[in-house]
């Protein structure tokens, strides 16, 4: 099904231009937002992803509305909308805890918007039917909020947004309330009815596995600034910051000095045939002091010293075992710095590769090996 | 513990207010009912005889003071929505941090006594007093202009004194609604006071109610602004009473008309519940 909404291709569909957003609090100058540039496509599905207090909700509510910035712009489909209010906004918001009017049925709740915008009756009934079809509720309509479970409710909060045709649908943290297996579910759902309807998702999130799963593109967050921008996957395997590699999934960080440089890959030195392997850029020279990512599955762990002669290579002492079902992780106290943790899936090995006190060899690809700027 | 006192355990929880309501409220109700069913005179002493014709012209010789009554207590609980509402409004919504300041001042001047309260009242209402002799002096009221012994004198006591009863309930009733439900009115294009109109107001009904039910009753039934701040052709029926009781000691006259006020007050508070749809509104206020 699509929803008629006729995209212009000339714009994105949501643009910050230098938006900063400055508060004052308890007399002094805090700043939420700093001059942030952005620019989210069309029919994308876009996550802002941050711990709390990192300003992805203040950017959601300038975008919304119901923030006006300290300076910068605000562009929807192209159009500055920096000072206009909310009411006159075509995008709509599903707030964290669903805001849901309490004294209205689901089906006023999803009325609600089209009502106001004076769509005729008959209309209003056809497009709320359509919407509460597609996120499963019909039947539901002349329930009160409060007869509905958490996920009924999100989804009450969603055909609502939905059933306007916004430019775009801003999603506040929307599955925080509901627990795992409602939430895994929803995800899922969720990325359904963006691909059916085509709109414009922004989802600000904390939670790194819901924004890797569900986004186009991912904008990480830290104290007001936009850390590193990109598809899942380059967040994942190439973190720029040592914020990001520490907030998306679990990374090993080795500090290291470079002691050779052969080609594009540097050679850190840990001691006797001890090494890290890392592809670096040409400005990189002997001496310079590096700083590298690792993430946990790529790292194979032995009981001997392995052959390979291009793998980083590291050795220690196991001092934890601990079985996940799916995978075993290890933790290893190694000579080269801080102690690093290795999954090990159980896919083949029925029984544990080493126990703690055991001696063991750490190994990677090069490829594996991440700098990151600090 | 035993399966007998188990069972036992709500009645015995009951017993202390259940006493409490026989003792002083149900055994005061059935001795003024049947005060009210007596004949006889305060030195020969009363006796029941089941004289219903009390009750009849009662009504007909105060029917005045009891439709005056109703009326200033139905002008009164208007007058207090339009006030306290704003005022309710602003506390719940701008007050911030000093909410709790603004509530205890607005409770302050609660903490003199009534009477005292409605007094100085008078000294404000007064001919030559601090409201209308400026007025006056400046030539923008008549010399013969008065307020006080009037229905507007007598009302505004009523308002004044009842203010917080009405600002209250519906303060906690604003306060308890969800800043994100209002967003999420402007969200879905509704201009501020569509936002009010359809969010706002329906979720403070139930305070509104509770505050009508707060104010309606207690102020029909008054006796002492109209007597501190009117005059005799604004006498209300708890005056009547008060004097049938204290000055005539007519007490079978006293307790009917007691008796008739109550029923007339039940019979309007139970058909406004019913016109409002209380079992809606108490579903909200009860979410």
């Amino acid at each position: 099904m699509t929803t008629g909404v006729d995209q212009d291709p000339g714009h994105p569909a949501i643009e910050l231009a230098g938006v900063h957003k400055d508060y004052l609090s308890h007399g002094e100058t805090v700043q939420a937002v700093r001059r942030m540039d952005l620019s989210i496509a069309q029919g994308e599905f876009f996550s802002l992803l941050g711990p709390s207090g990192c300003g992805k909700t203040t950017t959601m509510r300038m975008i919304a509305g119901f923030e006006e910035p300290t300076g910068g712009t605000v562009f929807l489909d192209g159009r500055d909308v920096t000072r206009v209010s909310p009411n006159k906004r075509d995008v709509n918001m599903v707030f964290q805890s669903y805001a849901l009017f309490p004294h209205l049925t689901a089906y006023q709740n999803v009325a609600f918007g089209l009502e106001r915008k004076k769509v005729d009756k008959a209309e209003i009934r056809r497009r709320a039917g359509e919407i509460m079809e597609i996120v499963s509720l019909t039947g539901m309509e002349k329930r009160a909020p409060r007869e509905m479970s958490g996920g009924q409710q999100q989804r009450v909060a969603l055909a609502r947004a939905l059933v306007n045709r916004p430019r775009a649908l801003l999603l506040d943290e929307p599955l925080g309330a509901l627990d795992l297996k409602l939430r895994q579910q929803m995800q899922v759902e969720l990325k359904r009815i963006q691909r059916e309807v085509g709109i414009t998702f922004v989802y600000v999130t904390h939670d790194q596995g819901e924004a890797l799963t569900m986004s186009d593109r991912i904008a990480v967050m830290e104290a007001g600034r936009i850390d590193q921008l990109g598809t899942p996957r380059e967040i994942y395997e190439r973190p720029a910051t040592r914020f990001v590699a520490g907030f998306i999934g679990t990374s090993n960080l080795l500090d290291g000095t470079v002691e050779s440089v052969s080609g594009d890959v540097a050679v850190l030195s840990y001691g006797e045939g001890e090494r890290v392997l890392v592809p670096v850029s040409a400005a990189t020279g002997v001496g310079d002091a590096l700083e590298v990512s690792v993430r946990p599955e790529k790292i194979d762990l032995a009981q001997d010293a392995p052959t390979g002669a291009g793998l980083s290579v590291l050795s220690g002492v196991v001092t934890e075992v601990v079985y996940h079902g799916t995978s075993t992780n290890y933790t290893v106290k190694t000579s080269a710095g801080p102690d690093l943790v290795i999954f090990d899936q159980n896919a083949y090995s029925a029984e544990d590769l080493a126990g703690p006190g055991d001696r063991v060899y750490l190994s990677w690809s090069p490829q594996h090996s991440y700098p990151i700027g600090v | 513990m035993g399966r007998s006192r188990r069972v036992l355990a709500p009645y015995l929880l009951i017993l202390p207010g259940g006493l409490w309501l026989l003792l002083f409220f149900v055994i005061p109700m059935v001795t003024m009912l049947s005060l009210s069913l007596q004949q006889g005179d305060i030195v020969s002493g009363y006796a029941f005889t089941g004289h219903w014709q009390t009750y009849v012209d009662a009504v007909v010789n105060y029917r005045t003071q009891l439709v005056r009554s109703l009326i200033y207590g139905a002008v009164t609980t208007i007058v207090l929505i339009v006030v306290a509402f704003p005022v309710a409004y602003w506390i719940a919504f701008y007050g911030g941090r000093r909410k709790p300041t603004y509530l205890f001042l607005l409770l302050l001047p609660f903490f003199v006594s009534f009477v005292l309260r409605t007094i100085s009242w008078r000294y404000i209402l007064t001919d030559e007093g601090m409201l209308l002799g400026p007025l006056k002096s400046a030539g923008i009221l008549p010399e013969s202009f008065n307020i006080l012994g009037t229905s507007v004198a007598v009302i505004s006591g009523l308002v004044y004194n009842f203010l917080p009863f009405m600002v209250l309930p519906i303060y906690v009733a604003l306060e308890r609604i969800d800043p994100r439900v209002v967003e999420a009115a402007r969200d879905l294009y509704a201009d501020p006071p569509t936002a009010f109109r359809k969010v706002i107001l329906p979720l403070a009904l139930p305070g509104v109610f509770a505050g009508v039910l707060m104010t309606f009753v207690p102020a029909s039934s008054d006796y002492v602004n109209s007597a501190v701040l009117g005059s005799s052709s604004t006498t209300m029926i708890g005056q009547v009473i008060q004097s049938q009781y204290l000055t005539s000691s007519n007490y079978p006259t006293a307790s009917a008309l007691s008796f008739t006020l109550m029923a007339v007050l039940l019979i309007g508070v139970f058909a406004y519940a019913r016109a409002l749809g209380t079992e809606d509104v108490m579903k909200v206020a009860a979410r």
